[in-house]
């Protein structure tokens, strides 16, 4: 099949898998936990099994039909026999592997390579698995094979009938109905015709099966009859009365059949079984409701291409400044305008209105992310034989798009960390009268303009003598008799090359993972945190703008240009003089402030703009901190607080030194934004 | 090669454009654009600054919501700036999916100039100029200068830009 073909349906294709793999990564482990899997979700899983299947043979991607293939097999065996004694964690262990090989076929494929894995060993050990229960199965003893039985014929009851009715079950027939021709409809009239039955028969068969659903359906009837087989306690005479009520009947053929024949005829078939409420515990039960109430909010959401929100942003943007453009015209200036400020004042209140809808659009949950924490920690501990419960709160707690996809990563490394370094093997906790089995706590919530994220373990804590030592070893510090704080010795492990961990696990301890923690929040603008205490654990907390698009920020002017500083990052702003200002030898400025000096930056320097003040006295200092360093900055004057929608510089100009990104002012003019981190390294160099 | 051949298609695609190219002047000559490449002419515009940029970067404008760098041609062409004044004008091109203003001194009309008429420039200092000159076009008694967009744009701008960041 040539790739042309595909193209138009492999997007989908891509993203309906991705979408059912997650899902199926989360059923799955969702039934490790509790030790046991409900039918909604063993039917879950298979319908997902069997739907990836379908698409995939479409697509023809022969390795993912196999695979899929072989777990719904197992899922099916699963579903009709309730093998009991299920061995839950191999069976996850072979659903995942057999995720993580569809996910790699799946990158294969965004990557516009043929995938190609061979699945036949995943496969074999699934068909291995499923011979195994199978063999089970057989092996029972003939009593437990006779419950089953009589168990199973209840299984084959359709449309749910009691149970009592069922003993009574003495005759069996066969039915076939004509419609007359031209009566239309003649599915749904067979529809109603079983309707009619169902209060007087246990088991009932028909052919065509899906009457409804099927349009072919409909021609079958019309061509071959409506043929039923079905059992019930009344007589020949009675039903033959009921079904010849049926309007529109030409043709009515009942005869009697035995037994024997009707199993055949209804076994043939695999039947809807009746539920059977598996007992779980209480409290998991509490838990599990209260699962299924978050996967209500969770599918309450369409999805929508994301270049697309981008462009409604931008024209939400536009419409914004064109409105100040309009109510701020020059040429009403002087006029008495009662009527049209009014109506201004309604436009103003709709457009911001609108602009916070637009944003909030662009907010994700970050539940989808948390979730897949689950899987990390499970793997974890399976390799690692420990033995850790992810608590996971505040999964509700919404964020832009853009940082959701900057975070995932972080929190990775930060809670396969946490596993490794921080939470001790069960005999270590239990020597040191912990419970044995760790918790790691995975919290997100709203404070302020921000999301505070934390993961926080009841480990062993960080060691600030194995930190400081490390730290010496790796030439991050000189000098360990320094004072530094608790916090500042604890942040040295988001250090580039910082690991302290003895050993090197396939997990963590190569030193690369934390330092990504640190690049990738402080891209979406954030901040992190640690606190330990001994043996009580650690805490990271991760400090997240709500959103990357805009911005609360501070314009000030420099010349003839305006920038835009974030507000998050002033800490105060003053008027010196110049005898205030300290020179050291290089020529470079400083400033004591209550007993500590700063490095003052000038921005016309910084940026070369001519036409500025030079003087202190006629500007403005701003502190500036990044978090880790303060600075000072020099401009000419502050013009206000204003928020404002990010924009990228354009792709032409690439990346300038201590600029963001750039925004519109009212007026229409462009502001540039200033990245105080940015800021603080160029000086450093 | 491949931006030839693209070239060709799109030539061939909308033939109304073909052979058709945009004129505009610096000091006494005059240029030409291809008119594929052109999305509109506007007025001079506020400029922002933007720091670290060659000086042929003047910054960039606001065009009804999106921002685009304008490049001054004159700077480009290691003339000596002028003033802007109302004459002055931005062509707004688009090469490759980048938009980018060229700020001229004035814009003068469109022209056919069939491909019998353009001869290649001759062969003087590579280092010269001539290496934005795709071709020269006669017209009349008058030459234009062709303007090859792609290398206005890519050429040792990169390597310029990122000079500048080290």
């Amino acid at each position: 099949m040539s790739d042309i073909a595909r193209e138009p349906i492999l997007e989908m294709y891509k993203f309906e898998v991705a979408q059912m793999l997650e899902q199926l990564e989360q059923l799955t482990i969702n039934g490790e936990k509790y030790n046991k899997y409900s039918d909604e979700e063993i039917n879950e899983i298979f319908r997902i099994m069997h739907t990836i299947k379908g698409s995939s043979a479409m697509m023809v991607f022969n390795g993912m039909t196999k695979i899929a293939h072989s777990i719904e097999d197992l899922f099916f065996y699963i579903r009709e026999k309730k093998p009991e004694n299920l061995d839950y964690s191999r069976i996850t262990d072979l659903v995942l592997e057999g995720a993580d090989f569809m996910k790699s076929e799946l990158s294969k494929i965004e990557d516009g390579i043929e995938p190609d894995g061979d699945p036949s060993k995943l496969v074999e050990n699934n068909r291995g698995y499923l011979d195994q229960l199978k063999s089970i199965d057989d092996s029972d003893d003939l009593e437990t094979k006779k419950d089953e039985g009589s168990k199973k014929q209840k299984y084959y009851i359709s449309y749910n009938l009691s149970e009592a009715k069922n003993i009574e079950n003495k005759n069996c027939f066969k039915a076939c109905i004509y419609f007359e021709d031209g009566c239309e409809m003649e599915n749904v009239r067979a529809f109603s015709v079983i309707h009619s039955l169902k209060e007087y028969v246990s088991q009932i068969e028909s052919d065509p099966q899906d009457i409804l659903e099927n349009e072919n359906s409909l021609e079958i009837i019309k061509r071959e009859g409506f043929k039923l087989v079905f059992c019930t306690d009344r007589s020949y005479d009675d039903i033959y009365n009921i079904l010849n009520k049926t309007i529109f009947l030409k043709q009515l053929d009942l005869e009697k059949i035995d037994e024997s024949e009707t199993e055949q005829h209804i076994k043939k078939i695999p039947q809807i079984e009746l539920d059977d409420k598996p007992i779980i515990p209480e409290s998991a039960k509490i838990e599990r409701e209260k699962e299924a109430s978050s996967k209500a909010l969770q599918q309450n959401i369409i999805s929508v291409n994301v270049t697309k929100l981008d462009k409604l942003m931008d024209l939400v943007g536009e419409l914004v400044i064109s409105e100040a453009m309009v109510t701020g015209s020059s040429d009403l200036k002087n006029l008495e305008l009662e009527n049209f400020n009014k109506a201004a004042r309604q436009l103003k209140k709709i457009t911001a209105e609108l602009q916070d809808m637009v944003m909030s659009i662009r907010m994700v949950p970050l539940a989808a992310t948390f979730h897949k924490m689950n899987r990390i920690v499970r793997d974890m501990c399976k390799k690692l034989n420990k033995d850790v419960q992810l608590e996971i709160l505040g999964e509700n707690t919404e964020v832009d798009k853009n940082i959701i996809e900057n975070i995932s990563d972080p929190l990775m490394h930060l809670i396969r960390n946490s596993i490794d370094h921080g939470i001790e093997s069960s005999k270590e906790r239990e020597m040191k009268g912990k419970n044995e089995k760790g918790k790691i706590i995975l919290e997100a919530k709203n404070e302020g303009g921000e999301v505070v994220i934390q993961v926080k373990d009841d480990g062993k804590g960080m060691n600030r003598e194995k930190i400081l030592k490390k730290a010496m070893e790796h030439g991050i510090i000189d000098d360990p008799s320094k004072e530094m704080s608790d916090n500042e010795i604890y942040s040295m492990i988001f250090l580039p090359g910082f690991s302290t961990n003895e050993t090197i696990t396939e997990f963590s301890g190569r030193g690369v993972g934390m330092d990504v923690v640190i690049k990738n929040i402080q891209k979406v603008g954030g901040l992190v945190d640690v606190s330990s205490s001994p043996d009580m654990g650690t805490t990271i907390t991760l400090r997240i703008p709500l959103t990357l698009a805009i911005v609360d920020g501070m314009n000030i002017r420099v010349g003839n240009s305006i920038y835009t500083l974030p507000t998050t990052s002033i800490k105060e702003s003053y008027r010196v003089s110049d005898d205030d200002l300290i020179k050291d030898t290089d020529g470079n400025e400083m400033i004591m402030v209550r007993g500590q000096c700063y490095p003052v930056l000038r921005i016309n320097k910084l940026f070369s703009i001519n036409n500025s003040c030079q003087n202190m006295e006629d500007g403005i200092i701003i502190m500036v901190e990044d978090g880790v360093n303060t600075v000072c900055l020099f401009a000419d004057e502050l013009l206000g607080e204003q928020q404002v929608v990010v924009k990228a510089l354009p792709n032409y100009i690439k990346k300038v030194n201590g600029i963001t990104g750039c925004t519109l002012l009212g007026e229409g003019s462009i502001s540039l934004i200033l990245d105080v981190s940015g800021i603080i390294k160029t000086y450093k160099k | 090669m491949m931006a030839e051949m693209v070239e060709e298609i799109v030539s061939l695609e909308e033939d109304t454009q073909k052979d058709k190219f945009l004129t505009f002047s610096l000091k006494k000559e005059f240029y030409g654009v291809e008119i594929c490449y052109v999305t509109e002419i506007i007025g001079i515009q506020p400029i922002t600054e933007v720091p670290e940029l060659p000086a042929y970067i003047k910054g960039i404008i606001n065009l009804r919501g999106k921002i685009i760098p304008v490049m001054d041609v004159r700077l480009r062409f290691n003339k000596e700036p002028i003033e802007y004044n109302d004459r002055t004008c931005v062509i707004v091109v688009d090469v490759k999916d980048i938009s980018i203003g060229l700020i001229v001194d004035a814009v003068s009309e469109v022209l056919d100039i069939s491909a019998n008429d353009i001869v290649a420039p001759p062969e003087v200092n590579v280092s010269s100029h001539h290496r934005f000159i795709k071709g020269i076009g006669k017209v009349g008694n008058d030459v234009k200068l062709l303007l090859d967009c792609e290398k206005l744009l890519t050429d040792d701008d990169a390597s310029v830009i990122t000079s500048l960041k080290k």
